[in-house]
């Protein structure tokens, strides 16, 4: 029946911007990687201030921080610093992850020097104005008054605390609780910028039309002399709530669909087997032609799709298959997850589900790095989990030596169904007996709001 | 910032235009077919997208989800998406994987029912009904999308209905549907097909014909009914929505020039001065000054036929009513109109502007979708390259005068969610 297909011509070489990097007296690093096709250029200061560094009962520091570097700085207040950014046809984007602090923006050549200028003064001199400071505070208690009827925010929080020991950072949210966030004040966001923020962590990352050159005079002479004494970073402990199966139901009365997250704490970013994990998750649930979304979407129509990820953090995030599905199919659909984690680590994989999976990895690589916001991101994540100067130009080989064997050993060394924790947001009513039904855990059932003032 | 186009029609009517770059091994084939919503027949609603659902499952050659499997396995990534008035299909592919890409758009373009099944129907509609529920009704304020353009066009209008489509509608759905739909809209007379990237040009025109040359002619979209609208509403429309919500949200929307008229351009400025980043008007005065809302932002929905819509949207900061965010925004809008717009307002957002068209020309897929769009919507793919002239030719004047005649309060339409129950607030 089937014609004969397009076979594909020669492969054109591909290389990742070569970046040059050079290390300040003061201890900032620079990292440039030029990239000539059009006149943009992407700056981006990463800071080696993350959310895991929050300090117990003052959690959201790290992000309430960096949100508030754009609030003013030196001379300017918050009107003037964003006046003084989008006058250069630009606008500073600062937050901060569970590993870093980081400020972006993208500007045409002509206007590097003045944004550099100005990026210094966000990142050595920032005001922390109470006013603003009270701002942002309030906004952030607004988002998460809003994630109690977002069923995907509140699944993701409510997940993490379902995984995660109480004790560990990971189990509330990088930005923050009701409670940690009221709390915070001016004077916690400047002692965080003076224990955190220094030329000795952090890294400035230039991908576009500039040369190494022109980058590293404007750095020097911006954020040249910037230095002092950090301290170190906390380390975030990952201890699992529970080592057997949980099920957790949270009450979204009448919602039509159930949000889903099926899984428990995954690897660190630097662990040895992280391709081995990239391409198992693949095949698992990566892709769209991967054995979770094509069952759960394609064969039983359960869902709009469905996702399966590691959280990759420097210490272990979760590895989590996520979706959404019609309610009355939310038992259903749980156990095609277990059963496809099992298959997972029952037995290898096929020659083409590995074929599909690592000649995906290898061949969007080069797709995923055709801009400079993504380049200086990728050239972040690099720096942030110290990884070696050639990954970028292993990264392919390394994808495509991974076999079955190592996908199997993956999967069963890094999946741990007995220890999987089911949590679903959804009506109730309809759900609590469809997930007692599949006899993996009797569910415990709370509400959208409990919990939400810790 | 010049791409280079060359574009040329084949006899059957595809307009094909090539845009070369060799800076990275990557191509993308973009395919935008003139057809979305709008041309749905009634009690049809949300066909356009599931069809477009369907072009996933299969062709004559190609088998149910073989499509993705193949351009993934090619190291690619693709996808689709329907609007109110077009449809678009898209890989990005090594590039040496260009003829695969071409090839499984041919297919489907020339031979799509033989793969067509009621089964392939039955879950593609489930799937359909999942995303409804995944990014409408289980989503705060997500019913916005369909409510606001049901708010602001009168009910025989084409671009009244809801996109998605009603779970009714949804079930209705036919084979028959699928074939009628088809053989009217994808024909290669009305699509367009934009190759962006790393190829060679008489390689890649040699490929488009060998795929697609042979596919027949369609014969002739059948007309719209008619899209013209008076210049404004002529009143201030008002739906008030008790939802599932904690906070109020305004969307408060303008009857405006069609995409692509020189009024437009002023209209995407006055977006950017009045919401876009936080040195716009709303954003200075709502959240910074007043702190009524934690979030603003104004844009308009591109849309080239009859009457586009402008729309400012607020989130209300907790404690805040609904009444006190609406007076807010109007209260920026109407002295806009009086004060006018400065040429300091008018420099940031040019400049704004300008750096986010020249990022959004990055990848080849971005490249060749912008193409596509002009090609589809305003029949000239070359505008791609007269856009950032067109922004920077608007004055202060040009913007002033959009305020008055668009943002008067004889054309608002306010779509304002509230919540079903007063929550009490902690401050």
């Amino acid at each position: 029946m089937k014609a004969s297909r397009p076979t594909p011509g020669t492969p054109r070489p591909y290389e990742f911007p070569q970046a040059t990097r050079v290390v300040l007296p003061g201890g900032l690093r620079l990292v440039v990687a030029p990239m000539r096709r059009l006149p943009l250029v992407t700056i981006l200061a990463v800071v080696d201030a993350g959310a895991a560094g929050d300090a117990p009962g003052q959690e959201g520091t790290a992000m309430l921080a960096a949100a508030a570097l754009a609030e003013g700085a030196a001379h300017r207040d918050g009107p003037a610093l964003a006046d003084a950014f989008e006058r250069l046809g630009t606008a500073i984007e600062s937050g901060a992850d569970w590993d870093d602090a980081s400020i972006r923006l993208t500007v045409t050549p002509g206007r590097f020097d003045e944004a550099m200028a100005l990026l210094s003064e966000v990142l050595m001199a920032p005001r922390f104005a109470a006013a603003d400071v009270e701002r942002l505070k309030a906004e952030r208690l607004a988002e998460l008054l809003q994630q109690q009827v977002e069923p995907r925010g509140l699944a993701d929080e409510r997940f993490a605390r379902a995984v995660y020991d109480p004790s560990s950072r990971y189990a509330r949210p990088a930005g923050g609780t009701p409670a940690s966030v009221r709390a915070l004040d001016p004077a916690h966001l400047h002692a965080w910028h003076t224990a955190r923020y220094s030329g000795a962590t952090t890294t400035i990352i230039v991908a576009g039309d500039v040369t190494p050159e022109q980058a590293l005079a404007s750095v020097e002479r911006r954020l040249g002399d910037w230095t002092r004494p950090v301290s170190p970073a906390l380390t975030v402990q990952t201890i699992a709530r529970s080592a057997s199966r949980g099920v957790h139901v949270v009450a979204k009365p009448d919602a039509p669909q159930s949000e889903l997250r099926v899984g428990h704490v995954g690897l660190p970013r630097t662990h040895a087997d992280y391709f081995q994990a990239v391409v198992m998750n693949a095949a698992l649930g990566g892709l769209f032609s991967s054995r979770i979304n094509l069952n759960l979407r394609e064969v039983h129509a359960y869902t709009y799709g469905a996702h399966s990820a590691f959280d990759w953090r420097r210490s272990a995030g979760p590895f989590v298959v996520g979706t959404a599905v019609k309610t009355e199919v939310t038992g259903a659909a749980v156990r095609e997850i277990l059963l496809e984690i099992d298959r997972m680590r029952e037995s290898e994989i096929t020659a083409d589900e590995l074929g599909l999976a690592t000649r995906y990895l290898a061949g969007v690589f080069p797709i995923r790095y055709e801009t400079t916001g993504a380049v200086a991101s990728a050239l972040a994540v690099a720096r942030v989990y110290e990884l070696p100067d050639d990954y970028f130009s292993t990264y392919r080989e390394r994808i495509t030596a991974v076999t079955r064997a190592d996908v199997h050993a993956a999967a069963r060394t890094h999946l741990h169904p007995s220890s999987l924790q089911v949590l679903a947001v959804g009506d109730s009513s309809a759900v609590e007996g469809q997930l007692a039904a599949l006899d993996i855990g009797t569910p415990t059932v709370t509400s959208a709001d409990e919990g939400a003032g810790q | 910032m010049q791409l280079p186009l060359a574009s040329y029609r084949l006899p059957n009517g595809l307009l094909v235009t090539l845009s070369e770059d060799h800076s990275a091994p990557v191509v993308a084939v973009n395919l935008w077919y003139h057809v979305g919503s709008a041309n749905e027949r009634s009690g049809r609603t949300g066909f356009a997208h599931l069809f477009e659902h369907m072009l996933f499952q299969g062709s004559a050659n190609v088998g149910a989800n073989e499509h993705f499997e193949l351009v993934q396995r090619a190291g690619g990534t693709l996808n689709g998406s329907t609007w109110l008035e077009r449809t678009n299909y898209f890989e990005t592919v090594p590039s040496h994987h260009l003829e695969l890409a071409l090839w499984l758009e041919a297919d489907r373009m020339g031979a799509l029912l033989p793969a067509m099944t009621q089964e392939k129907l039955d879950t593609q509609r489930d799937v359909v009904k999942n995303e409804r529920r995944w990014s409408v009704d289980n989503q705060p304020y997500g019913t916005w999308w369909e409510r606001l353009p049901a708010l602001c066009y009168p009910r025989e209008h084409p671009f009244h209905h809801s996109l998605i489509g009603s779970m009714e509608d949804l079930s209705e759905a036919s084979l028959d549907d699928v074939a009628e739909f088809f053989r009217t809209f994808y024909t290669p007379d009305n699509a367009v097909l934009t190759i962006a990237g790393d190829f060679d040009a008489a390689l890649a025109r040699t490929l488009v014909e060998r795929h697609f040359g042979a596919i027949p002619r369609g014969t002739g979209r059948p007309a719209l009914p008619p899209m013209a609208l008076p210049s404004t509403f002529g009143e201030w429309k008002r739906e008030v929505v008790e939802d599932d919500v904690m906070v109020p949200r305004l969307f408060l929307a303008f009857r405006a020039p069609v995409f692509g008229s020189p009024a437009y351009y002023a209209g995407s400025v006055c977006a950017a001065v009045l919401g876009q980043r936080r040195g716009s008007r709303l954003y200075r005065a709502l959240v910074r000054e007043r702190e009524v809302a934690s979030d603003v932002s104004a844009f308009t929905w591109d849309l080239a036929k009859g009457a586009d819509l402008f729309v400012a949207d607020a989130t209300a900061r907790p404690g805040i009513d609904a009444a006190t965010l609406e007076s807010a925004v109007v209260g920026e809008i109407d002295r806009l109109r009086t004060e006018g717009v400065s040429p300091d307002e008018l420099e940031r957002a040019l400049a704004l502007i300008e750096t986010d068209y020249v990022s959004s020309m990055q990848s080849a897929g971005d490249r060749a979708d912008a193409i596509s769009k002009f090609a589809t919507l305003l029949g000239d793919p070359t505008v791609v390259n007269r856009q950032v002239a067109q922004y920077r030719a608007v004055t202060a004047a040009d913007v002033t005068a959009f305020a008055r005649d668009v943002l008067g309060a004889e054309n608002r339409a306010s779509l304002l969610y509230v919540p079903r129950v007063q929550t009490e607030v902690v401050s």
